[in-house]
């Protein structure tokens, strides 16, 4: 039921490179750092939490803890769809939280991003997208959104 | 010297005797003329004083040895307790205790000297002159000073005409191998008996600098007596026997050990050949002695000029008994055999517990899946049942502490509030005994302070006042404990003023909680129950004792967070009444499985009452709330499926299963759709993403691995 994506593909890593697990959520694609990801699984049976926020999805089981489980895209502001084959739940594990798992639509690659490859982004734009994202990454010709695990993890904490 | 090692047993046993001493003195104020109290004072201060001493704090030592002093002239008579001076002691205690947290902080005692309260202490030794002269209960106490250093004069003859020791240390076959061969091969091997001053309070310590000494000097301890386990946990009297093989010169290592601090003497003699055989003549020898009747005593007497090994054991089996005459004995068999465990260990240790329950309910779903009853499994699986319960009712013991711990320091407390308020008043404490989980016990000091608080600032009236109202001058508070089935309440009571609904009522009108409109409708429960929201102090002025309006919501908070209840009974002038209660575990409930559309929740058993059939004809609308009559007693019905926002559509039917739960003296109905059964779960926490859902107090992990919530039926109504 796990997929052990990082085996799959060796990068080399330099000191000022960070490597990135690329998801898909609708037609774009985010980045997430790697060193924050716990596990990626297929979906499991989740159990509903009521009177919370409708991103998140509920609990799960994850031998034998009791894990909460948000749904990305109602958090990023996208419509919801149905699980197909390809969703996936990552489970991330930042510093100052406990375990969290993230719903995305699919699991892509793993690339290594130097910070040469990598823009800010500019702020002043107060979409609710850009609240989230750290960066972008630019990679083989296409455009990768480095996620802020802390705004998107954290916020909903508050 | 490198003592620590002992750091940590020093710091608890510091913090024990602090306590200890706390009580003491408290009680000593009451009774002035309370020996037994004095004495055991004494002893504290002393032993504090050795610790502090030993582990190296000097400015700790210092104070100690004033405070010692103090006590010291107490004990004799000649000076007289006064209130002035238990203050300073008091205030010694407060010193000692901050050096304590700062060792504890910081691995050193600091730079305070503390030089104020030293004189201070100084003082009362000075003026012992004036004080008038000792009366008849100052001659006897003196008495019994000089008798008790008699016995430990008595006690130190004893242990020297023991002789050397080491002779009578019973060897094992290998030990007598090593020793003959290294005889055998050259050698030196000598016996030793060490005695430690019987003031010395770290002997442990000691033996092991002992060792140290020896090891340095090239020396081996072949044979030691008691085990060096024994003597590391400190269970032995206050000498022990080695037989060391080496190089060491026997008079070096003497003068060496000798140089040890409270080491009182050493002897020792090289171990001769013929020594390990006749260790088995003597220890025949003993068994014959053991086999005889006590008049064969007189002949083994003489025993000693013929066979000088025997003597040892005969001598030692005749000195048992005495020993244990002289009262010195009793008292250390009290001492229970305990090991210091460190909490994270337990905390692993439930958490694997935890882990065996859940795969045992696995165990138990898949062994009912098959369809095909398999008798062999079932019992097997009875039997795992029966065994995970126990282990876990075990590990559920070894985790309780009573909260003698934490309620210790209450009185000392009550009596500076006492003072600072300049209102008399008093602490009763029942059921210190009463035993609760570790953790849960580490939290519930804070909110059990702030209601002592709370009863000894707003409750206890002025002395004035109380005898105008026709109540003894001096205040009363209560704090008893108690074990009620699955929980413990603990009960804070004054007999104070009361809670002035109607004060309560116009403070929440101003402070915007509730308008005048909803204040006049409020019952007299429920505005007792505003004193719960944030923000909210009753007292006029904001004293330091309390009022600063965090009390009580924190109180509440903090006990909702240990999954207890806080509920207040009042009456206006005559007192009130603050009940805690407070689940036994906190980790592994047992519960009551229900379904609601097609999903599972647990709901702790320890809040059911009933479980009920009801029609829907039975259900009644009073104020447009569905209510059931239940034996006379109208009971409000909770439809779980609209609380819980259930998605699936309500299932047809005039038949609901009704679970009537409590919450202090409220009950409520909870209509479910199905009922599953008792199991026993393990609560494990939903994370901070959604602790939002106030209603549910946790999550578990069923038999197949399915999550379901715990109910929390209190956040209900």
């Amino acid at each position: 039921m796990e997929e052990n994506v990082m085996n799959e593909v060796s990068v080399a890593v330099t000191e000022d490179s960070i490597q990135y697990i690329v998801i898909r959520l609708g037609d774009e694609q985010y980045g997430i750092d790697i060193k924050y990801i716990d596990n990626i699984l297929r979906v499991p049976g989740i159990t509903r939490v009521p009177k919370v926020p409708s991103y998140i999805t509920g609990v799960i089981n994850l031998r034998g803890e009791v894990v909460p489980v948000m749904n990305l895209r109602l958090k990023m502001g996208l419509e919801d769809t149905e699980f197909t084959n390809s969703t996936r739940i990552i489970i991330l594990r930042t510093e100052h939280q406990s375990m969290t798992g993230v719903i995305v639509d699919e699991v892509k690659e793993v690339v290594t991003l130097s910070s040469e490859q990598v823009d800010d982004v500019n702020h002043e734009t107060n979409s609710e997208e850009v609240r989230f994202i750290n960066g972008v990454g630019k990679y083989e010709g296409g455009l990768i959104s480095l996620l802020n695990l802390n705004s998107v993890i954290g916020d909903s904490a508050a | 010297m490198d003592v620590s090692q002992y750091l940590e047993i020093f710091l608890d046993e510091t913090d024990e005797n602090l306590q200890n001493l706390n009580t003491q003195i408290l009680t000593l104020e009451q009774e002035p003329e309370n020996e037994e109290c004095i004495q055991e004072i004494f002893r504290a201060a002393h032993t504090l004083k050795g610790m502090a001493g030993t582990m190296g704090f000097k400015r700790m030592q210092n104070l100690t040895h004033d405070m010692e002093n103090v006590f010291s002239e107490v004990r004799d008579g000649t000076i007289k307790v006064n209130s002035d001076m238990i203050d300073t002691l008091f205030q010694t205690l407060d010193a000692l205790e901050t050096y304590l947290k700062v060792i504890r902080e910081t691995g050193d005692e600091g730079t305070e000297e503390n030089q104020a309260i030293m004189k201070k202490l100084n003082d009362i030794l000075e003026r012992k002159g004036d004080e008038a002269p000792a009366g008849d209960a100052g001659a006897s106490d003196k008495d019994a000073g000089s008798d008790a250093s008699g016995d430990a004069k008595e006690d130190k003859a004893d242990a020297s005409s023991d002789g050397a020791g080491w002779k009578s240390i019973k060897l094992d076959d290998s030990q007598k191998e090593v020793i003959a061969s290294a005889i055998k091969e050259g050698r030196k091997v000598f016996g030793l008996t060490i005695f430690i001053q019987n003031t010395c309070v770290l002997k442990a310590a000691r033996a092991f600098m002992a060792f140290k000494c020896i090891e340095d000097a090239g020396g081996e301890v072949a044979v030691s007596s008691p085990s060096s386990q024994d003597i590391e946990d400190e269970k032995f009297d206050f000498e022990f026997s080695l037989i060391v093989v080496g190089d060491a010169e026997l008079d070096d290592l003497k003068k060496d050990i000798l140089d040890i601090s409270e080491i009182e003497k050493v002897e020792g003699g090289p171990v001769p050949l013929d020594f390990v055989d006749q260790k088995e003549e003597a220890s025949e020898a003993e068994a014959e002695e053991a086999a005889a009747a006590s008049q064969e005593k007189t002949q083994i007497q003489p025993a000693p000029e013929t066979k000088p090994q025997g003597a040892a054991p005969a001598g030692k089996g005749a000195q048992a008994p005495a020993k244990q005459g002289d009262g010195k004995k009793p008292a250390k068999s009290v001492v229970n055999h305990t090991v210091r465990v460190d909490i994270e260990k337990l905390d692993v240790l439930m958490n694997l517990v935890s882990e065996l329950i859940i795969a045992k309910n696995s165990l138990v779903s898949a062994s009912n899946v098959d369809g095909e009853q398999n008798s062999a499994v079932n019992e097997q699986v009875e039997y795992l049942e029966s065994v995970t319960t126990s282990l876990h009712e075990s590990v559920m013991k070894v985790r309780m502490v009573p909260i003698e711990s934490v309620v210790t320091r209450f009185p000392r407390m009550v009596r500076d509030l006492s003072k600072k308020l300049g209102k008399p008043m008093e602490l009763y404490m029942t059921g210190e005994e009463t035993e609760l989980d570790r953790t849960v016990v580490d939290e519930i000091g804070d909110p059990l302070m702030h209601l002592l608080r709370n009863s000894a600032d707003h409750g206890i009236e002025s002395a004035e006042v109380r005898k105008e109202r026709g109540k003894p001058e001096t205040g009363s508070i209560f704090l008893d404990a108690y074990q009620d089935g699955n929980n413990v309440v603990i009960e804070v009571r004054d007999d104070g003023n009361g809670i002035d609904v109607e004060a309560v009522k116009n403070k929440a009108i101003e402070r915007g909680v509730v308008t005048p409109e909803q204040a006049s409708l409020l019952s007299e429960k429920e505005a007792i129950s505003l004193l719960f929201e944030p923000g909210f102090s009753t007292a006029k002025v904001v004293s330091d004792v309390s009022g600063r309006g965090v009390g009580l919501d924190v109180v509440k908070s903090k006990i909702e967070a240990l999954s207890g209840e806080v509920e207040v009974k009042s009456r206006y002038g005559e007192g009130s009444t603050w009940i805690i209660r407070l689940p036994l575990t906190l980790a592994i409930i047992q519960a009551l499985m229900v379904i609601v559309g097609e999903e599972k929740y647990a709901i702790s058993l320890g809040s059911i009452v009933t479980i009920e059939d009801v029609q829907d004809s039975d259900i009644k609308l009073v104020q447009n709330k569905e209510v059931i009559n239940l034996r006379g007693t109208v009971i409000p019905i909770l439809r779980l499926r609209d609380i819980l926002e259930t998605p699936t559509p309500p299932k047809e039917g005039k038949n609901m299963v009704v679970i009537i739960v409590k919450k202090g003296d409220l009950q409520a109905g909870l209509v479910v759709d199905e009922l599953i059964g008792q199991q026993e779960i393990v609560i494990k926490s939903l994370g901070k993403l959604t602790n939002k859902a106030k209603m549910i107090s946790g999550a578990t992990i069923l038999g197949d691995g399915e999550v379901a919530l715990i109910l929390d039926t209190n956040a209900l109504f």
